[in-house]
C-alpha cells in the first residue's frame, strides 16, 4: 500500500508545491522566512501588568467562572488539602502519573500509579491527581506536559474528576508569558485545559462536563 | 459639495439641506454641474471596469474644491475604499496623485461639520421625536461613531430616542436588495419594527440609500412614520421647518 | 437609451440610479424537489440552489430562523464582552493578520519545514491534490490501520471532502463524536455553520433526534440530559475503537506539531486513546511558529465562542512514546486553495482561522441560517471561500449573498476585508457573464449616461417620465415589473421628485 500510494503521494506533493510557488511569484527560503518573521508587529501585551497577588486573585476569579473550585495553601498543608477536596467529593479511588511528590498523598486514600493503565483502567478509577507546568491568570488556564508529575494526556482525560496542583511560582497573567515558559519544551505533549470539560451546542447553553473530566479541583500552592 | 447622483435625483431636499446648513455657518457653497455618480453601484455589483471613468470625472470636477462634502455615507465610502486601488490600477502617476489629494478632502456631511469644522451645535431647532440609524458605510468604513449623535444631541427642541439594534444593515445594500429580496426584506423588518419600536415620528440617518429602503417599507405599513436625512433636521429652524 | 429589453423598469432605474435594479442573474441551479434537497443529501456547491433561492426556501422554516437568531445573539454577546476586556485587541488582530500573511506567502518553506519536523517526530505526512485524493489516502490508511471504525473529531476540512460518505462506501463507519456533529451524523442532518454545526436545532428538537438514535424514549430534555446521553453513548467508542480521525487548528512548521482547539473533551479522546490518528488538514492550516500560537490562542477563543479560552487545547508532535497513538499520519490537502493563493485579492481568504464570528455577526446569515449557502463554510467567510475553491465554477451567488455592511470584517481576528474580496468576486462573475446579459447591458448603459452631464439630465427626465404610469395618487409606487418586483414585495417607493437639485440650483443662482 505504501508504495503505490507513496507515488500518488510524491506527485501530489510535488504539483502542490509548485503551485504554491507559482502564486507566490518563486520559492521562499529559509533566510527569506526568517527575515519576513522577524517583521512581523507584534505590539500586542506580552507581560502582564498586574502584581503577584492581583495575578492570583485573577487566576481563582477565571477558575471559578469556569466552576472549578480553587484552594490555596504551603507546600507542607496539600496532602490535608487534597484529602479535604477528595472527601467532599467522595472520591476514594485515585490514579496518580509517575513521578508525583508522594509527600502530596494523604493517607486514607487508594492512589494508583499510572504504568500504562489502559483506557478501560482508567475509566474505572475515581479521578486522577496531577501537578502542573504552567497557569495562566488571565483565561483561567492550566498547562499540563507529559513530564513526572503531570503525566500522559490519557491519564487526565479519562477519569471524571481531576484535581490539579499549580505552584503560585508557575502562574502567570497572560498568554504570551505562558508561551515564554514552554518554549524550552515546546517538543512534548501538551494540553491546555480551562475549567471542566464543556459544551454550548445545544442552544449555546453552557454545559459542563461532556467527555473529558467533568469536575475539577485546583490546589494552589505557594 | 457633490450631491451624489441619487441625491440629486430623488433627495433634492437633503441638498437644499446642505446648502441651508453650511451657509448658515457662513460657508460658500459651490455646485459643479458636470458632476453625475462615484462609480459604488458600478464598482459594488462587480463592473469595477465602467466605474473608473466615473471616478475620473469626480476627480476632474472637484480638484480644486477647498473641501468636497458629500450627504451620502457610501458613496464617500466608496471613493475612500476603493479610489485609491482603482488609480493604481491605471497606472497614471497624475491621476494617482490627484485622487490621493483631493481625497484627503472629501468629506460626509456630519463628518465635515464635526471632525473638519469641529462643530456640534449648528443652530438647528427640530421639534420632533427622532431616532437614529447608524448606516453601515458610515458606521464601519468611515467612522463616524457618534458623531452624528452629538449633531442630533445639540439641536434645540428635539426629542432623540435610541434605536435597538442601531448597528444592524436595514438589509438595503444597492443591488442586494433586489437580488437577495426575500433576504433584504426579512433584514428590514427587524429594522422597522425597532423604528416603531421608540415611537419616533421620524428616523434619520447619513445616508438616503439606507432611508429609502426603510421609508418604502414604513410607507407600505401605512404606519405614518417618516424618514428625514440628518442634514433636513440640521437645516430647522424656528421660522421654517 | 439604455433600455436595452425595451422594458420600462430598466430604463426608470438606470436612469435615475435608483440602485436596485439589475435582473438577478441565473447563476446555480434552482433544483426541482428543493426543500427536499434542503436536508439529508452532503452540502456541495456543485450541486446546491442559487442562494437566494435556497435562502427562501431556508427562511419559511420559522424553528430554525429562531434558534439562528437566538444563538448568534448569544455568541455575539459573549464575544462582545471578552474582546471588549482586551485593551490589545487591535493589535492581537494586526499581528494574527501579518503572521497568516507572512505565512502565506511563505507557505511552501513551511509547509516543506512542517513535513520534515513532523516526520522527524514520527509523523507520517501524505500530500493530497484533491478532494478525491484525500479520501482515497485516508481510507487506505484506516484500512490498514486494520479498522472498519474510526472515531471523528469535527473537522469542516473532512466536511468539505465528504469524507464520511467516501469511508461509508468503502465499508468504513465514522461515529462523530463532537456533540453538534453527533446531532448532525443521527439526525442525517447538515452542518450549518463553522463552529457550532448544529446551531440550526434546538433542545426538543434534539432531543427527538436522540430518543429515536439511541433508543431512550424516557430522555430529557435539558442541555444537560442531552449532553449526559452523548456522554454514556459514545464512551464506549472511545474506549473502543482503535483509528480516529481529526482535522487541525494550526500545524507548525517550526515543531512539526499540530493543535486542535475544542471544548468537550471528545477531541483529545479522538487524539489520544486510538492506536492510529489521522490528520486530515489544509495546507492553509500551517503557522510558522510554537510561539505564534499565543496570538492565535487569544484570538479565536474569544472570537469563535466568546470564552477567554477554550477548554482544551492539544498541541502534539508526530508520535510521542507511552502517550497517544503509535502511528500518526497527517493529510496535507490543497484541493483548490493553491489557486485561491493565486489571487492576488482573494488570498486573505486563506488567512482564515475558522471562528465563524463573521457568521455570528451577519445579519445575512442571521436571517438564512447555513444551508442555504450550499457549502460546509457558510456565512461571509462561506460566500468568499466557497466560490474560489470551486475555482469560480459554482456558487457565483454567493459573493451576492451580502448587504456589504462590514460586520464581518470588524470582527475578523485575523482582518481579513470579507467586503473586499465580495465585490472582487462579483467582478469575476461579471466577467463570465460576457456581453450580452441583461445586467451588464443596463449596468454599461448607466455608466454611459453617468459620463455626461447632459445625458444625465435627460436621463433625469425621461426616468421622471418613464415611471409615472406607476405612481399611484398618493405619489408611491407599490409595484414594480419584472425582476424589480422583488423592492415592491414589502416596500414602497417614492416617486421621484419633480425637480432635480441642480435644477434647484440652477434656478436659485438665476434669483440671486
Amino acid at each position: 500500500m505504501v508504495g503505490e500510494e507513496g507515488e500518488v503521494g510524491v506527485s501530489a506533493r510535488g504539483e502542490i508545491l509548485r503551485r504554491i510557488r507559482n502564486a507566490n511569484g518563486g520559492a521562499s527560503d529559509e533566510t527569506a522566512a526568517v527575515a519576513g518573521w522577524n517583521g512581523i508587529a507584534r505590539a500586542y501585551k506580552r507581560v502582564g501588568l498586574r502584581g503577584r497577588d492581583e495575578t492570583l486573585h485573577l487566576l481563582e476569579d477565571r477558575l471559578r467562572d469556569y466552576d472549578a473550585t480553587v484552594s490555596r495553601c504551603s507546600e507542607g498543608e496539600v496532602a490535608a488539602v487534597v484529602a479535604r477536596r477528595l472527601l467532599e467529593r467522595g472520591k476514594r479511588r485515585i490514579v496518580v502519573p509517575v513521578g508525583l511528590k508522594p509527600e502530596w498523598l494523604p493517607a486514607g486514600f487508594e492512589f494508583v500509579t499510572d504504568e500504562g493503565l489502559s483506557a478501560k483502567e482508567l475509566d474505572g478509577v475515581d479521578g486522577v491527581l496531577t501537578g502542573s507546568t504552567v497557569a495562566i491568570a488571565e483565561t483561567g488556564s492550566v498547562v499540563l506536559q507529559d513530564v513526572a508529575g503531570q503525566g500522559r494526556r490519557a491519564v487526565t482525560l479519562v477519569p471524571d474528576y481531576h484535581l490539579c496542583v499549580v505552584r503560585v511560582a508557575d502562574v502567570v497573567e497572560t498568554v504570551p508569558e505562558a508561551f515564554e515558559r514552554l518554549r524550552a519544551t515546546e517538543g512534548l505533549a501538551t494540553t491546555f485545559f480551562s475549567g471542566p470539560s464543556a459544551t454550548a451546542d445545544i442552544e449555546m447553553t453552557r454545559i459542563k462536563g461532556v467527555h473529558g473530566p467533568r469536575f475539577l479541583d485546583v490546589v494552589l500552592v505557594d | 459639495m457633490f450631491i451624489t447622483c441619487y441625491n440629486d435625483t430623488l433627495f433634492p431636499e437633503t441638498g437644499m439641506a446642505v446648502v441651508r446648513v453650511l451657509e448658515r455657518l457662513g460657508h460658500t457653497v459651490e455646485f459643479p454641474a458636470g458632476q453625475t455618480c462615484c462609480g459604488q453601484m458600478h464598482y459594488n455589483t462587480g463592473y469595477q471596469a465602467e466605474a473608473l471613468p466615473l471616478m475620473e470625472r469626480f476627480v476632474a470636477q472637484f480638484k480644486d474644491a477647498e473641501a468636497v462634502v458629500v450627504p451620502s455615507s457610501s458613496c464617500v465610502a466608496m471613493m475612500r475604499e476603493h479610489y485609491p486601488k482603482m488609480a493604481r490600477g491605471t497606472g497614471k502617476a497624475q491621476l494617482i496623485a490627484e485622487v490621493d489629494a483631493l481625497l484627503l478632502r472629501v468629506f460626509e456631511f456630519s463628518e465635515f461639520l464635526t471632525k473638519r469644522l469641529g462643530l456640534e451645535d449648528v443652530g438647528a431647532y427640530y421639534p420632533h421625536r427622532v431616532t437614529y440609524h447608524a448606516s453601515c458605510h458610515g458606521l464601519r468604513n468611515l467612522g463616524l461613531g457618534d458623531g452624528p449623535l452629538r449633531l442630533l444631541k445639540a439641536v434645540r427642541g428635539i426629542d432623540l430616542v435610541e434605536l435597538e439594534g442601531v448597528e444592524q444593515c436595514c438589509g438595503f445594500g444597492g443591488t442586494f436588495a433586489v437580488k437577495n429580496a426575500e433576504v433584504s426584506s426579512a433584514m428590514l423588518a427587524e429594522k422597522t419594527t425597532a423604528v416603531l419600536n421608540t415611537r419616533a415620528e421620524a428616523c434619520t440617518a447619513c445616508d438616503n440609500s439606507c432611508l429609502m429602503h426603510i421609508q418604502g417599507a414604513l410607507h407600505r405599513q401605512r404606519t405614518g412614520v417618516s424618514t428625514v436625512h440628518l442634514a433636513e433636521i440640521l437645516a430647522g429652524d424656528e421660522g421654517g421647518r | 437609451m439604455i433600455n436595452p429589453g425595451g422594458r420600462l423598469a430598466g430604463a426608470v432605474c438606470a436612469l435615475c440610479a435608483r440602485r436596485p435594479m439589475s435582473e438577478v442573474p441565473d447563476m446555480g441551479h434552482p433544483a426541482p424537489g428543493l426543500v427536499a434537497a434542503m436536508s439529508g443529501t452532503a452540502l456541495d456547491p456543485k450541486t446546491a440552489p442559487a442562494f437566494p433561492i435556497a435562502a427562501q426556501a431556508a427562511m419559511q422554516d420559522t424553528q430554525l430562523r429562531k434558534n439562528v437568531r437566538h444563538a448568534t445573539e448569544v455568541i455575539r454577546t459573549k464575544r462582545a464582552r471578552v474582546v471588549g476586556e482586551m485593551p490589545d485587541w487591535q493589535e492581537l488582530r494586526e499581528a494574527g493578520k501579518q503572521i497568516r500573511q507572512h505565512t502565506m506567502e511563505h507557505l511552501d518553506f513551511y509547509l516543506e519545514q512542517f513535513e520534515a519536523n513532523c516526520t522527524k517526530a514520527g509523523g507520517v505526512v501524505h500530500w493530497a491534490a484533491d478532494a478525491d485524493e484525500a479520501r482515497r489516502i485516508v481510507i487506505g490508511l484506516v484500512k490498514a490501520s486494520g479498522s472498519d471504525e474510526v472515531i471523528k473529531i469535527k473537522s469542516m476540512t473532512t466536511e468539505e471532502i465528504q469524507l464520511n460518505a467516501g469511508l461509508k462506501a468503502a465499508g468504513i463507519h465514522a461515529y462523530e463524536t463532537d456533540l453538534a456533529e453527533l446531532i448532525i451524523q443521527l439526525g442525517q442532518d447538515r452542518p450549518s455553520h463553522i463552529v457550532v454545526p448544529a446551531l440550526h436545532k434546538n433542545r426538543q428538537q434534539i432531543r427527538e433526534i436522540f430518543r429515536r438514535e439511541m433508543n431512550l424514549p424516557e430522555l430529557g430534555e435539558r442541555p444537560q440530559d442531552l449532553a449526559d446521553a452523548a456522554r454514556r453513548f459514545l464512551r464506549e467508542k472511545f474506549l473502543r475503537v482503535k483509528t480516529g480521525v481529526s482535522g487541525a487548528n494550526f500545524l507548525i512548521a517550526e515543531t512539526g506539531g499540530v493543535c486542535i482547539v475544542e471544548s468537550e473533551g471528545n477531541g483529545r479522546m479522538c487524539l489520544t486513546l486510538p492506536e492510529t490518528l489521522i490528520t486530515v488538514a489544509g495546507i492553509d492550516k500551517v503557522l510558522p511558529r510554537f510561539e505564534d500560537l499565543e496570538v492565535m490562542l487569544q484570538l479565536l477563543p474569544r472570537s469563535a465562542t466568546g470564552e477567554r479560552m477554550n477548554p482544551y487545547n492539544s498541541i502534539w508532535n508526530g508520535v510521542h512514546a507511552g502517550d497517544g497513538p503509535k502511528t500518526f499520519h497527517v493529510v496535507l490537502m490543497d484541493n483548490a486553495r493553491t489557486s485561491v493563493l493565486a489571487d492576488e485579492e482573494g488570498r486573505q481568504t486563506l488567512n482564515c482561522i475558522r471562528c465563524a464570528a463573521c457568521l455570528n455577526a451577519c445579519p445575512v446569515y442571521r436571517q438564512t441560517g447555513g444551508h442555504a449557502y450550499g457549502s460546509v463554510y457558510a456565512g461571509p467567510i462561506g460566500a468568499i471561500l466557497t466560490p474560489q475553491l470551486q475555482q469560480m465554477h459554482h456558487a457565483q451567488s454567493l459573493p451576492y449573498a451580502s448587504s456589504l455592511c462590514g460586520a464581518c470584517y470588524e470582527v475578523c481576528p485575523v482582518k481579513i476585508n470579507i467586503p473586499e474580496v465580495l465585490i472582487h468576486l462579483r467582478s469575476k462573475v461579471v466577467e463570465q457573464k460576457g456581453m450580452f446579459d441583461v445586467e451588464a447591458a443596463a449596468m454599461r448603459a448607466a455608466a454611459v449616461v453617468f459620463r455626461s452631464e447632459r445625458r444625465f439630465r435627460a436621463a433625469q427626465r425621461l426616468a421622471r417620465a418613464a415611471e409615472s404610469p406607476l405612481v399611484g395618487k398618493d405619489g408611491w409606487i407599490g409595484w414594480l415589473p419584472g425582476m424589480l418586483g422583488g423592492w415592491t414585495k414589502v416596500r414602497d417607493l417614492k416617486e421621484i421628485p419633480k425637480e432635480s437639485f441642480r435644477e434647484w440650483w440652477e434656478k436659485r443662482g438665476r434669483s440671486e
